[in-house]
């Protein structure tokens, strides 16, 4: 399976992405510069984690037009799979894929912490090395990660199950029915505020979000 | 001809949406003693010049502008004064 990192400027999760898929997985995996508009030999794209175009005017609305973009949206559209990490998940809520926005905490702070999840569902490629209510922990780094939706939106993808991750205990952020993950209807694409990719080596004490990309690797084979 | 337009450009967040910026302004304000203020919202004030046949087709390309990318329309709302301007070179 080949994996895809975007890269924009101010991009700075890529190479820890494409460390766990190249390096842990060993899965074949290319950098992908925010300019390119060939990404058909990719199955997963990742959206790292950073700071894409200084996140000036608001938090990834800038990258969403960014050329590879809409081959992005053209990628899911076929059903391939795309997941969106902190600064991805902004991106990809800017772009339309997944419902929401995502604004300033609540408390104003910028939080640099790790903590405790619910995984809402694992029928999904992306879960399945999970349990249904397993409560992990993984890392947060961000200072506008409160998701926000109007109450209808909110009420719908409750309804439709979209909620992957909730953030169980105290809410870091204020989020709207501490929601940390949400996917879309058909469940391919996926954006988080919590960083998988920084809980996937042991040395690092903490391998909860290995099994994100290890289930999604263990799905797609067991499809094909 | 083309006219050269001004646009001011006002980026809000919905009502509906928790300002906490605004709100940590707020009580600084009253803590500073000016108990008078009642709510304060911090928005995004953009300025840019723009090239148009008329006002109307000006009033469009903003609108756009705003819808597409410079509001995000899930948690902002925006206004605009839009002023004809001189077609010469500088600042404004």
């Amino acid at each position: 399976m080949k994996f895809g990192v975007l890269v924009f400027p101010g991009s700075n999760c890529d190479r820890d992405a494409a460390y766990v898929t190249r390096d842990l997985l060993g899965q074949p995996t290319r950098m992908v510069w925010h300019q390119e508009t060939d990404i058909s030999d990719i199955d997963v794209i990742i959206v790292p984690g950073g700071f894409s175009y200084g996140d000036y005017l608001r938090c990834g609305a800038i990258a969403r037009f960014s050329p590879v973009m809409q081959e992005v949206i053209n990628h899911s559209q076929k059903g391939k799979f795309v997941i969106g990490i902190c600064n991805g998940f902004q991106v990809l809520t800017e772009a339309g894929l997944l419902p929401g926005a995502l604004t300033r905490n609540e408390n104003l702070h910028f939080i640099c912490d790790r903590t405790p999840l619910k995984v809402e569902r694992n029928n999904l490629p992306w879960t399945h090395g999970y349990t249904e209510g397993e409560v992990i922990t993984l890392p947060i780094a961000h200072g506008e990660g409160r998701f926000y939706a109007d109450k209808e939106t909110l009420a719908a993808i409750e309804d439709n199950g979209q909620i992957v991750f909730r953030y169980h205990g105290d809410n870091p952020n204020g989020s709207l029915n501490n929601i940390a993950g949400i996917c879309n209807l058909q469940g391919n694409v996926l954006g988080m505020m919590p960083h998988p990719e920084r809980a996937a080596d042991s040395r690092l004490g903490n391998t909860d979000g290995l099994r994100l990309f290890t289930g999604l690797l263990e799905k797609v084979a067991a499809l094909v | 001809m083309q006219r050269k337009y001004l646009a001011k450009i006002f980026v809000t967040l919905r009502p509906s949406v928790l300002d906490p910026a605004g709100v940590a302004v707020q009580t600084s304000l009253r803590q500073m003693g000016h108990e008078t203020v009642e709510q304060v919202r911090i928005g995004k004030y953009i300025e840019l010049t723009t090239i148009a046949p008329d006002e109307a087709k000006a009033r469009q390309d903003l609108n756009d502008m705003c819808e597409q990318m410079l509001a995000n329309t899930v948690i902002e709302n925006y206004r605009f004064d839009l002023i004809e301007v001189e077609s010469q070179t500088g600042v404004f």
